[in-house]
């Protein structure tokens, strides 16, 4: 089971002929996801790791079925990306890609609005469900299948997480990075939803970090309706405030952001708090009632 | 990209934004001059640093002669203003605003953000501007407006027409500021800003709508698409490793520890230095090398380290996604055969091709401590510098 993908979706890659479209494109094939077509304009008609390549996402679409993308092109195409695989009518977008402008993303998240897409991302490692699919850029042999449930805004930190998680012998359901800009498409609190409804996944980790107000959003939502637990950490509480200009932002979040209020709010909503990110594994094990380490 | 005060106003002249008359100034022998080419009888004199806290700080002073605007001028230049935002070292001054100082009836607040959590530009407003709005903000939050913003639509009329009776400004007033919020909204959008604020937005004696301060804010990931910011680069106030750093497209932010980091991912990163901190140890330093770095970006990234005379011992922290464990193995080794190394290294590596990197680093002859995890290589390194 798991959440959004499973062993039968068909993927799609935007930007499948440039550097990192290539590479994790051989990368996800070998994972075993089902990679059905890729698109990059300009080269429809010739084969990449023989799959057909596209001129457009909406001939990809018609001609393979595709309903989920990778999108890895380059920051300044990639808001017009987006957009195309949601109107193609594609349902799950992964978008990779890191610097895309702020208002960009802005006008893309207005876009998908009324639409039926999901966006996941940008600047994000990606989602992968254990032995299923894996749609991104993680390693693939980090990760064990299983039954808890990994979201992060970050994508080594994920990394560091998971694996800590499959050196104890416990697995995962699905684990999505939402990535690490002010505007994403998928917030904590959609996939913590997306987590309680999923018989697969037993235990939350959630990995935050510093700034923005997205894990004070998920403590609340938390509180209210995830009925499973959650195990958190949020980076970051050793970094120094940046010299600031302007009160706007400060107004905005009102005193949320820093690691300090984010862990108490984290707390005060019962969720266990990884205080070293050395601990994140051990914590797991403790909740699952694991005393010793099977794999080590 | 944060924008200094006089670059940020003369970009908002542009679209109709009336502010003072003034001049920035990077000499204090061109002081006296401009005071008389501004013509008024007093002028405010703007120490231009990238931080807020100015005004309680003496970065803002004001002159009623040429020579008082002069010596003002001279004093400021090349020194250092501590802020609140600055820390203990403060900023150097490098350059001054001389500005015609108007006579004021009522200072408003006025800015243009993103609010992560709307997903949308906001418009904040407070007839409360000034210095304290923060305080404002807690103590009195209904006497902030917040106007979430169409970023296709741009301001309506009736948002306008509603933040102008909240500001309590009508008659002739009404539409220059309903004028000011439109030129705002469209210098915030084609400059890709992620804020712009007016603190204070004066209403003058004469009933004029006039910036008084204007703070700049450009989203770094546009930058690509306005070559006329590059002018503002070598203005930046960062320091020479951060400037070197930028260069080579790594994120470095020198910090007060001893203990030097080397990682990629921003979270693991912060993690890195949260650990060490955990276990009594002090960073000296933020690097994220980044997803996909060469081994030109490493090798520079490990001599930007090396560099900085604090560090007393490197701790590399690297979790290869895309990022290939031997590409830091070899830009490490590179990096000592060219600067040498006389500090302990604690290397943590773990992901794609990390075998390969650690056959690299056996044979390499170099003194380096291996280790397995995260928990582990805090206290090595924290160990070495104690």
């Amino acid at each position: 089971m798991g959440i959004l993908i499973h062993k039968d979706t068909r993927v799609l890659c935007q930007g499948i002929t440039g550097h990192a479209g290539s590479f994790h494109s051989e990368r996800m094939l070998e994972y075993g996801t089902r990679l059905v077509a890729g698109v990059t304009p300009g080269k429809g008609g010739t084969l990449h790791h023989n799959l057909p390549v596209f001129d457009n996402v909406l001939e990809a679409v018609t001609k393979t079925g595709a309903n989920a993308s990778v999108i890895y092109v380059p920051a300044p195409f990639a808001a017009d990306a987006i957009m195309e695989a949601a109107d193609a009518g594609i349902g799950l977008v992964v978008c990779i890609t890191e610097g895309i402008p702020t208002l960009d993303m802005i006008r893309v998240i207005k876009y998908l609005s009324n639409r039926k897409t999901r966006l996941i991302g940008p600047n994000c490692p990606g989602i992968i469900t254990p032995g299923a699919c894996k749609i991104g850029i993680m390693p693939g042999y980090i990760h064990k299948p299983g039954t808890i449930g990994v979201i992060s805004r970050s994508g080594t930190l994920t990394y560091e997480a998971v694996w800590q998680l499959t050196q104890r012998g416990i697995g995962q359901s699905t684990c999505l990075g939402i990535g690490g800009d002010p505007i994403v498409g998928t917030d904590f609190v959609e996939v913590l939803r997306l987590f309680q409804n999923d018989r697969e996944t037993q235990v939350i980790v959630m990995i935050g970090e510093i700034g923005g107000s997205a894990e004070e959003e998920a403590a609340r939502i938390i509180q209210k309706e995830i009925t499973k637990p959650v195990i958190g950490f949020i980076a970051g509480r050793t970094a120094p405030q940046g010299k600031r200009m302007g009160h706007a932002g400060a107004i905005i979040t009102g005193g949320k952001g820093t690691a300090a209020s984010k862990i108490d709010t984290l707390k005060t909503a019962g969720i266990t708090i990884a205080d070293s990110p050395a601990d994140i594994g051990d914590t797991v094990a403790k909740i699952l009632g694991i005393t010793q380490h099977p794999e080590k | 990209m944060k924008l200094f005060e006089f670059q940020a106003k003369n970009i908002l002249k542009e679209y109709g934004v009336s502010i003072p008359r003034g001049t920035a100034l990077s000499r204090s022998a061109d002081a006296s001059k401009t005071f008389q080419e501004i013509g008024c009888t007093r002028c405010v004199i703007k120490a231009q640093i990238l931080a807020g806290g100015r005004g309680k700080s003496g970065g803002i002073q004001f002159a009623s002669s040429p020579e008082e605007a002069q010596s003002c001028v001279a004093g400021m230049l090349g020194s250092y203003l501590v802020t609140n935002q600055t820390g203990q070292k403060g900023t150097e001054i490098k350059y001054v605003l001389i500005e015609e100082a108007l006579p004021i009836k009522k200072e408003l607040y006025l800015a243009i953000t993103i609010d992560r959590g709307l997903q949308t530009p906001i418009l904040i407003a407070s007839a409360e501007g000034g210095m304290e709005i923060e305080e404002v903000a807690k103590k009195t939050p209904d006497k902030i407006i917040k106007e979430p913003i169409d970023v296709f639509f741009g301001i309506h009329p009736f948002q306008a027409r509603r933040i102008a009776s909240q500001l309590n400004i009508s008659g002739t007033l009404a539409p220059k500021l309903n004028n000011l919020i439109t030129n705002l909204f469209d210098a915030f959008l084609k400059n890709d800003c992620s804020l712009l604020e007016i603190n204070p937005l004066a209403i003058t004696a004469h009933e004029e709508i006039c910036a008084l301060d204007a703070k700049m804010d450009v989203d770094d990931n546009a930058l690509y698409r306005h070559p006329e910011f590059n002018q503002f680069i070598p203005s930046q106030d960062i320091s020479p490793a951060e400037a070197l750093a930028k260069k080579h497209r790594l994120s470095y932010i020198g910090l007060e520890g001893n203990i030097g980091c080397l990682v990629n991912g921003a979270g693991l990163a912060m993690a890195t230095m949260d650990i060490i901190k955990l276990h009594g140890g002090e960073p000296a330093n933020f690097l994220d090398v980044g997803g996909d770095a060469s081994l030109e970006q490493v090798t520079q990234a490990f001599k930007i380290i090396l560099s900085d005379p604090k560090v007393k011992a490197v701790l590399i922290n690297i979790f290869g996604g895309i990022m290939k464990c031997d590409i830091i193995a070899s830009g490490i080794i590179q990096a000592i055969k060219e600067v040498g190394i006389h500090i302990p290294l604690v290397i943590r590596l773990e992901g794609t091709n990390v075998e390969i990197a650690k056959k690299i680093l056996d044979t390499s002859g170099l003194k380096i401590a291996t280790v397995k995890d995260m928990k582990e290589a805090a206290n090595l390194v924290v160990s070495k510098v104690l």
